[in-house]
């Protein structure tokens, strides 16, 4: 009866159980992502359970963990980095989980020498910072001269994309993410690129639209094209108005006072077509339905309406176009009206979509993704929007790297270099944090069909040079100058990848019992 | 048992449905009390010190919690056993008073505990072991006064402070950037303490975390941190020598609490009820602008309507703030709450010299500054960190530190940590057993023995030999006469705790103490358990 303190389905796992519990739990999630990680990575198809058995086809660490069922409680620690990354940074989401995992699976082998997690941690924490300090000390920064940095752009997205779905295009679509980035003129505001996908046509016919489109259609009899367009942009009901006062209800005696109170209603409806009018508008787009009679109404003035744009929609529109979303229409003249040079609907594959051009504010714009099939588009979609936020983030934050295992190597070499002159049991943990970061670049090369250890071992022959510039190309299969290859990552992210997978690691070092409460009981035996 | 006679000789039932409850009586009772107790401190054992390790715990819905924190693991873990929760509610009253120690508590309690059996074993009766151990507290407390120093800060020289934080952070996973959140903290405090009534109200230190970023991006903000940005998306988002209305009426057609009925049967009174409808949404905003306000926080939703006229007259508004951040921007801005648009005056607007809205990361999440505030004394910790189990940490952990500082600023007196106190209270209480005729000398000397379980606790969480170490150290505190030494964890080389720099507060040792002792009375007192068998 020893003591038994819990409720009867609840687990508790103590001491060496625990831990050997939490390490296989974060090393089964990294194995899974781990053959994702670099160009020749390969994908994984993911089933809902759900109505419909849908398939994702992805290469996206973060995707990948997100749809996962995890019950291990250290793996779920994993699956939250993961997610961090993509919010906070967008790519290197499944770097972060394959270093987290190489650091644990090092400290696994310190343990079974009875090294004590906490002497680990603390060997962890040195390395870390050393780590760090030698990336800082060599990134490169081209923020003056605006011609180089471009092209360092060019190179983080197309090093980002050489492992995704689109690296067959990547240049293509590197310049696309680039010039499409640059637009936003260093506000770093993702919402105002709208990426809208349409299937059909091939990944190469994707192209980048300076203006807006809205994927919605003109009401009918409306004119098709407008030439300078002044746009009201409004979040109002436009189907009939109802009455918002609490406890209106309709209580009449008769049947012609039900039919004077629609015409009233009818009434009200042609009064508020007719104030917007008054602004003198010749495109009217709403949030909510249109219904037809207002539609109508709108067809006879010859302006152009667009009902049920989603609220995303609203906003964008009401940012490309300058004009405010508006809900009350009593005051005509001070209303701001958006503004564009041409409205007109075009066909992209079978759809009929509203393009905008010539908008006021150039920090918009659109891209439109076309592709063999949906899971395609998804995917290219996933892949761009890493691209696009790794761009954003260097934008705002110019420093660089190389890539291709290049920063590991450097990194290791210098943790490495450290564990020498540390005395005591921490210079063990320092050593395997090294070699932790050394696991990268021969992930990298294991997924290409390399012979990893004769690559990596090049490499660290290579790094013993001071300023080397060696790492892997994947692409030739051997160790290659990443500078003249044009491989190149974002600081911001290897950094973000850095601190976040040892955080988590030693999170997970820390823990000797694992208590899980008894599931809650479900009605419906899910 | 359950079965009396009354003065006929009829039997009656006491206890009714007999069958279905399991009862445990006399010394079965105590022994099993005491054994469930045991087992929840024993789980909080290896927390404590800072080699502590963590627990990682799972709740009924799949979250994990990864803590250190002996009253989140007690109240995470849904401890069932009815003593078990005895101890859980022990941990939290000393979470609410004194706000560390957590770990701490329990482990004296189970200590004590644990030395009770082995009385109970002897066939002394538990209540003159519950009086012993009254006794002995009362001792231990005397003792703690007597070694306790008084600790000299002063606004200026806020660094002893800090250090004291430090100690608290240091047995927590944050303890990378322990300096900087101790210094966070200390400022904070000292931001929001009265000094001249020694006294600190927590509740105006408002911590907010958002997942992202680095732990060393924690920031301190003389203002307050809202999770919410503007109701529309055109509206300003920087304001400088903002006048705040702050409202807990919504900006939508009234809704009186009375049962009504607005009955329309013409059309006359159907254009009616819509121009009054237009009318009030517009009264509504122009009262706000009238009384000169630049920015209004409202603790409600906006109807489309009137977001767009607060819009259009240019009147930047946030929508659905949480009731407690209301009042804490009301106490920082020096603005009333106002629950009516008729009871706008200029008077009751807040003041904040700067408010501006602040994006991060990829996704679409701002989050809104209040700074420069008329009224400084509201600040925030905004806390920042690679991952939510990590934010939720340090929030505790930051929690932790501030009731230290807080504790310090109340009462300047403090004891030396690292198990020191402990030791020199087992001496003493171990002396003054000698003197004291009876049973009780027994339980008073079992209460010295289970002192010693923090520090020997320590010693072992730390890699040292438990015994050993704790000999050592008893001996020279003994012949040196010297009340600080304790057990040296971080292997830095002395044992005197005052050059470490490890201190704690008296009111939490004593408190813990005190606390420890009445559960573990409690626990003795009770000698039968009724359960309802069917659970």
């Amino acid at each position: 009866m020893a003591g038994n303190i819990f409720k009867e389905e609840a687990l508790e796992e103590k001491g060496e159980r625990a831990r050997m519990a939490a390490f296989i739990g974060a090393m089964a999630i990294e194995d899974l992502v781990k053959s994702t990680l670099g160009p020749k990575g390969m994908d994984k198809i993911l089933q809902s359970a759900g109505r419909g058995h849908s398939i994702t086809v992805t290469n996206d660490g973060a995707t990948i963990l997100k749809s996962l069922h995890v019950d291990n409680p250290a793996a779920k620690v994993l699956v939250e980095i993961s997610k961090v990354q993509d919010d906070e940074v967008g790519d290197g989401t499944t770097s972060v989980v394959v270093l987290a995992g190489e650091l644990l699976r090092e400290a696994e082998k310190l343990i079974a020498q009875k090294i004590h997690p906490m002497t680990i941690i603390a060997g962890y924490r040195m390395a870390v910072d050393c780590a760090r300090s030698a990336l800082e000390m060599k990134v490169r920064n081209n923020k003056g001269d605006s011609e180089k940095f471009r092209k360092d752009l060019v190179n983080i997205a197309m090093t980002t994309l050489s492992s995704k779905i689109l690296s067959q295009d990547k240049e293509y679509f590197a310049n696309l993410a680039v010039d499409a980035v640059l637009r936003l003129k260093g506000s770093g505001n993702l919402e105002a690129i709208q990426i809208i996908k349409k299937c059909g046509g091939s990944l190469r016919d994707s192209f980048l639209d300076e203006g807006f489109i809205l994927d919605r259609k003109i009401g009918v009899g409306q004119p098709k094209r407008i030439q300078n367009a002044k746009i009201l942009v409004a979040n109002t009901a436009m189907d009939t108005d109802k009455i918002k006062i609490y406890g209106a209800r309709v209580r009449v005696d008769a049947m012609s006072k039900v039919a004077e109170i629609e015409a009233a209603e009818k009434n009200k409806m042609k009064e508020k077509v007719e104030k917007i009018l008054a602004h003198g508008i010749n495109c009217f787009v709403n949030r909510q339905l249109i219904y037809n009679f207002p539609e109508e109404l709108f067809a006879e003035a010859g302006i152009m309406a667009v009902e049920h744009a989603d609220f995303d929609g609203i906003e964008r529109l009401a940012l490309v176009t300058g004009g405010e979303i508006a809900s009350t229409f009593e005051n005509p003249e001070s209303v701001k009206l958006g503004h564009c040079k041409q409205i007109e609907e075009i066909m992209i594959g079978e759809d009929k979509l509203i393009h905008f051009s010539g908008v006021e504010l150039g920090q918009a714009c659109t891209i439109v993704l076309r592709g063999a099939s949906t899971h395609l588009l998804d995917e290219a979609e996933r892949s761009l929007h890493d691209a696009l936020c790794v761009l954003a983030a260097t934008v705002k934050d110019s420093r660089v790297v190389w890539g291709g295992g290049w920063p590991e190597m450097l990194m290791a070499r210098h943790v490495d270099e450290l564990a020498r002159k540390t005395p005591g049991k921490k210079s063990l943990a320092v050593e395997s944090f090294g070699a932790a970061l050394r696991a990268i670049p021969s992930i990298i090369c294991d997924n290409a069909g390399l012979d990893s250890a004769d690559l990596v071992s090049q490499l660290r022959a290579a790094h013993f040079n001071e300023d080397s510039s060696a790492g892997v190309d994947v692409i030739t299969g051997a160790v290659g100058d990443m500078e003249a290859r044009g491989i190149y990552e974002a600081f911001k992210v290897k950094l973000a990848v850095l601190l976040s997978a040892t955080e988590a690691a030693e999170m997970i070092l820390r823990v000797d019992e694992i208590i899980k409460c008894a599931p809650r009981q479900r009605e419906d035996g899910m | 048992m359950a079965l009396a006679f009354d003065e006929y000789g009829r039997p009656f039932i006491i206890i009714r449905e007999q069958e279905q409850k399991s009862r445990v009586r006399g010394l079965d009772a105590q022994k099993a009390n005491i054994l469930a107790a045991k087992a929840v401190s024993r789980i909080l054992r290896t927390s404590l010190g800072p080699k502590g390790m963590d627990k990682m715990l799972q709740s009924a819905d799949g979250e994990v919690t990864i803590t250190n924190d002996g009253a989140t693991i007690l109240e995470q873990m849904e401890v069932e056993n009815q003593i078990g929760k005895l101890m859980v509610e022990l941990s939290r009253s000393q979470d609410y008073e004194i706000g560390d120690g957590t770990t701490g508590v329990v482990v004296t309690a189970g200590a004590l505990l644990e030395h009770a059996e082995k009385l109970l074993d002897r066939g002394i009766h538990p209540i003159r072991v519950a009086e012993g151990y009254e006794m002995a507290s009362k001792i231990a407390v005397e003792t703690l006064e007597k070694i306790s120093t008084k600790f000299e800060y002063d606004v200026f020289n806020f660094e002893p402070l800090v250090q004291t934080c430090m100690t608290t952070l240091s047995s927590k996973i944050v303890g990378r950037c322990k300096r900087d959140l101790a210094e966070i903290a200390v400022k904070a405090v000292l931001a929001v303490a009265d000094l001249e009534r020694r006294d600190v109200n927590l509740d105006l230190i408002k911590v907010e975390g958002k997942v992202g970023g680095r732990l060393e991006d924690t920031e301190l903000v003389y203002g307050i941190v809202v999770d919410k940005d503007m109701s529309h998306p055109q509206m300003p988002k920087h304001i400088e020598d903002a006048k705040i209305a702050i409202l807990t009426c919504p900006f939508e057609p009234p809704k009186p609490k009375t049962k009504h009925k607005v009955d329309i049967d013409s059309v006359e009174k159907f254009q009616a009820l819509q121009e009054q409808e237009k009318k009030y949404f517009d009264d509504m905003v122009q009262k706000c602008k009238d009384v000169g306000s630049t920015l209004v926080i409202c603790q409600w939703g906006f109807d489309d309507e009137a977001n767009h006229l607060l819009m259009h007259r240019g009147l930047p508004a946030v929508r659905w703030v949480g009731g407690v951040e209301l009042e804490l921007i009301a106490i920082a801005t020096g603005g009333r709450i106002v629950p009516r648009f008729q009871e706008l005056t200029p008077e009751k607007l807040g003041k904040a010299g700067l408010v501006r809205e602040k994006s991060f990361g990829t996704t679409k999440d701002r989050m809104l500054y209040i700074e420069e505030c008329a009224n400084s004394k509201a600040v925030t910790i905004f806390i920042r960190g690679g991952n939510k189990m990590m934010i939720e940490e340090t929030k505790r952990s930051v929690h932790d530190a501030l009731c230290v500082a807080r504790n310090l600023i109340r009462d300047n007196s403090i004891v030396y940590g690292g198990g020191s106190a402990e030791i020199a209270v087992s001496l003493a209480v171990e002396a003054a057993a000698d003197k004291i005729p009876g049973v009780e000398q027994y339980a008073m000397r079992a209460f010295a023995d289970a002192l010693d379980a923090v520090p020997m606790a320590l010693a072992e969480n730390s890699g040292l030999q438990p015994i050993d170490t704790l000999t050592a150290v008893k001996a020279q505190q003994v012949k040196e006469k010297n009340p600080r030494l304790g057990i040296d964890c971080n292997d830095v080389g002395t044992n005197d705790m005052r050059e470490q720099n490890v201190f704690e507060t008296l009111i939490g040792k004593k408190q813990q103490l005190q606390l420890a002792t009445q559960v573990v009375k409690m626990i003795l007192k009770i000698d039968d358990v009724i359960t309802p068998q069917s659970y």
